[in-house]
C-alpha cells in the first residue's frame, strides 16, 4: 500500500467507527450504551497518557492529577454556566495551567525522578481535595449537571452524540500531534534524548509542551467523566486512577493511540464482567499488570501484530 | 506564639516520624542504588510488615517476636519478588521493572484485605514502653522515645555495615558499578537478591515498629509510600546520607505543618519537595543519574 491509500483506508476506518459509535444506542439497551460511553471517556484519558508514555517516553505515574482537575473544574463551572465553556473550555484550560506548573518541575528531571515527582504531585491534589470543604471534602461534588445546548440540558441521545463528537475530536487532535514534526521530535527524544539535545532541539520545551497537551486531554476526559457520572470525588485524583490509565496503555500496547483505546475497552469490559463475580478486582488488576509486563510487553496490539504479521 | 514545651514536643514527634521514614526510605535507596529501580511496592512491604506483626502478636502476645517475624517474613517475600519477577526483566528497560512493582501494590493490598479484612487495627506498644515520660515540661509517650532511639541505632548500624565491613564493600562496589563488580568475581546475582531482600526486610520492620503509632490498614502502604518517595527526592536517590537528612527534614515539616498550618498541612511536604527540585533537581545529596 502506498502512504496515500493507507491514509485513505485509515480515514475510512475512522469514519466507519464514528458511525458505528453513533448508531450503537439504536441497537443496544441502556446498560451497553453506558459501558460504551465509559469506554470512550477512559479511551480519551488513556490516549493522553500514551502520548507521554509511548511517544515522548515520559512515564507519568500521576496522570490522575489532570483527570481530577478536569472533573472538579467541570463540576464547579457547570453549576454556574452549563454550556460548552463550563463543560470543556474551562476544564481544558485548568488542565493546561496545572500541567504547565507541574511540568516546569517534573521536566527538570527524567527517569525514576520523573516517576516519583509525578506520583507525589498527583497525591498532593488527592490530599487537598480530601480535606477541602469547598470541594465537598471526601464526598466530592454530586449533582453535576450535563451541559445545556440550546436551552435544556442534553438528553440521553444528545449526550451520546456529544461524547462521541468530543472523543472523535480528541482522536483527530492527538493523531495530528503524533504525526506532526513535533510528534516525530518527541519520538526522537524518547529514542535518544542526548542526541536530540546535541542536534539543537530545545528538549525540555518539547517535553513540557507534550506534558501540557496530555494534561489538557486528560482534563477533558475528567470533565466528561464528571458529566457522565454526575459526580466527582477525590478518588479521581487517587493513585489508582493513574494506575488504571497505565494499565490500559500497557494492556493495549504503548506507542499506538489505537492500542490505548483498545486497552481502555478491554479494561472496562473486564471490570464490568468480573465485578459481578468477585470482589477481588484489585487483585486481578495487579496480576494482569504483572503478567502483561512480564509476558506481553507489546500489549494486545503487539500480540495481534505478531500473530497476523500486521504493521500499523 | 506557641510555647517552648509545645515546640519541643512537636520536634520530638517529628523526630519519631522522621526516624520511621528513614527506616523505610533507606530500603528504597539501597534497592535503587543496587538495581537502578524505584521499588514502588516498598510501601506494600511496610504494610505487610505491620500485618505479619499483627498476626504474630495475636499468636504469641509478644511485640518483640512480632518485630523479628515481620522483617524475616517480608525479607523472604522480597527475595521471591526479586528472583521470580524482577530478574527476568533485568535485560529490559528499568521502566518495566517499575511498572511491575506498581502492579504489586494492587496485588499485595488486595491480598491483605482478603486475608485480614479492610478495617483499621491497632497494634499495642510493648508493655515496657506503654507509658509516657516527662522531659522537663514536655510529656511524650515513651514508645516514641524508643522509636527515636531504635531508628538512630539502626542508622548507625547501617552506616557501620556499609562503610566498615567486607559485605558493605561488596554492596558499595555493586552500587558503584555492578558490571565491574561482576568482572572482579563478585556474584552480583546473589548480592542483588540479598540487597532487595534486605531492603524489603527494613520496610517490613518499619511497618511493625510504626504500628503502635500509626495503626494498620490495607491502604497504609501507599499512604506511607508517598512521603517516602518525597524523602528520597529531597535527599537524593541512592544516598544513605540523603535518606537520613531527607527523613528528618520531612518528619519535622509534616509535624510542624500539621500543628501550625492545619488548613494546608497536607501540601507542605510537597512544597518542600518542589523547592528542592527547583534548586537541586537530584536532591540534597544525590548525583545526576548515569
Amino acid at each position: 500500500m502506498t502512504a496515500r491509500t493507507r491514509g485513505r483506508t485509515r480515514a475510512l476506518a475512522f469514519a466507519v467507527c464514528v458511525v458505528a459509535l453513533l448508531a450503537f444506542p439504536a441497537l443496544f439497551g441502556r446498560y451497553p450504551v453506558r459501558l460504551l460511553q465509559e469506554i470512550l471517556i477512559w479511551a480519551i484519558y488513556a490516549m493522553s497518557l500514551d502520548l507521554l508514555m509511548g511517544y515522548a517516553g515520559m512515564v507519568s505515574f500521576g496522570h490522575s492529577a489532570f483527570f481530577g482537575i478536569g472533573g472538579y473544574v467541570a463540576a464547579l463551572a457547570l453549576a454556574r454556566r452549563p454550556d460548552l465553556v463550563g463543560a470543556l473550555l474551562l476544564p481544558g484550560a485548568a488542565g493546561a495551567g496545572a500541567a504547565l506548573v507541574l511540568g516546569l518541575f517534573s521536566t527538570r528531571v527524567s527517569g525514576v525522578y520523573f516517576i516519583m515527582l509525578t506520583l507525589a504531585f498527583s497525591q498532593m491534589f488527592h490530599a487537598y481535595a480530601f480535606q477541602a470543604s469547598w470541594l465537598g471534602a471526601e464526598d466530592g461534588i454530586t449533582g453535576v449537571p450535563r451541559p445545556a445546548l440550546g436551552g435544556a440540558p442534553l438528553g440521553d441521545p444528545a449526550f451520546h452524540l456529544y461524547l462521541v463528537a468530543v472523543a472523535a475530536l480528541a482522536v483527530i487532535g492527538l493523531w495530528r500531534v503524533v504525526r506532526s514534526p513535533f510528534g516525530h521530535v518527541l519520538v526522537g527524544i524518547h529514542e535518544n534524548e542526548v542526541r536530540m539535545e546535541a542536534v539543537g532541539y530545545p528538549v525540555r520545551r518539547y517535553k513540557l509542551l507534550a506534558f501540557v497537551i496530555a494534561g489538557v486531554v486528560a482534563a477533558l476526559a475528567g470533565a466528561l467523566y464528571a458529566q457522565f457520572s454526575g459526580s466527582i470525588t477525590p478518588d479521581a485524583f487517587f493513585w489508582t486512577t493513574s494506575g488504571e490509565a497505565l494499565l490500559m496503555v500497557i494492556l493495549g500496547g504503548t506507542g499506538t493511540l489505537g492500542g490505548a483505546a483498545l486497552g481502555a475497552a478491554a479494561f472496562i469490559l473486564l471490570q464490568s464482567l468480573v465485578s459481578t463475580y468477585t470482589e477481588r478486582w484489585m487483585l486481578l488488576l495487579g496480576v494482569t499488570f504483572v503478567l502483561f509486563v512480564l509476558f506481553a510487553p507489546g500489549g494486545l496490539v503487539g500480540a495481534l501484530r505478531g500473530r497476523v504479521g500486521l504493521r500499523a | 506564639m506557641p510555647s517552648l514545651p509545645d515546640v519541643l514536643g512537636q520536634a520530638l514527634n517529628g523526630l519519631a516520624y522522621g526516624v520511621l521514614l528513614f527506616l523505610l526510605s533507606v530500603g528504597l535507596t539501597l534497592i535503587f542504588g543496587m538495581l537502578d529501580i524505584v521499588n514502588l511496592a516498598h510501601g506494600s512491604f511496610y504494610m505487610l510488615g505491620a500485618y505479619v506483626g499483627l498476626a504474630t502478636l495475636a499468636a504469641t502476645g509478644n511485640f518483640w517476636l512480632a518485630a523479628i517475624a515481620a522483617p524475616v517474613a517480608v525479607g523472604g517475600v522480597g527475595a521471591l519478588v526479586e528472583r521470580g519477577l524482577l530478574r527476568p526483566l533485568y535485560r529490559r528497560s528499568p521502566l518495566d521493572q517499575v511498572l511491575l512493582t506498581f502492579g504489586l501494590i494492587y496485588l499485595f493490598e488486595d491480598l491483605v484485605k482478603w486475608v485480614w479484612g479492610g478495617r483499621i487495627r491497632s497494634i499495642p506498644p510493648p508493655a515496657a514502653f506503654s507509658g509516657s515520660v516527662r522531659l522537663g515540661s514536655v510529656t511524650i509517650p515513651s514508645y516514641r522515645l524508643f522509636v527515636i532511639a531504635f531508628g538512630l541505632a539502626v542508622a548507625a548500624g547501617l552506616w557501620l555495615l556499609i562503610e566498615r565491613t567486607r559485605l558493605g564493600a561488596v554492596i558499595r562496589a555493586g552500587v558503584y558499578d555492578a558490571e565491574m563488580a561482576a568482572g572482579l568475581g563478585i556474584d552480583t546475582g546473589r548480592v542483588f537478591t540479598a540487597v532487595f531482600a534486605f531492603g524489603a526486610a527494613l520496610g517490613g520492620l518499619s511497618g511493625v515498629i510504626a504500628g503502635p503509632i500509626q495503626s494498620a490498614y490495607p491502604s497504609m502502604g501507599v499512604s506511607i509510600l508517598i512521603p517516602a518517595l518525597i524523602v528520597v527526592v529531597v535527599g537524593g536517590l541512592g544516598s544513605l546520607k540523603g535518606s537520613f537528612a531527607g527523613s528528618l527534614l520531612i518528619g519535622q515539616a509534616e509535624t510542624f505543618g500539621k500543628a501550625w498550618f492545619p488548613g494546608v498541612s497536607m501540601v507542605i511536604i510537597y512544597l518542600v519537595m518542589a523547592l528542592v527540585v527547583l534548586l537541586r533537581p537530584h536532591g540534597l545529596f544525590g548525583r545526576p543519574l548515569k
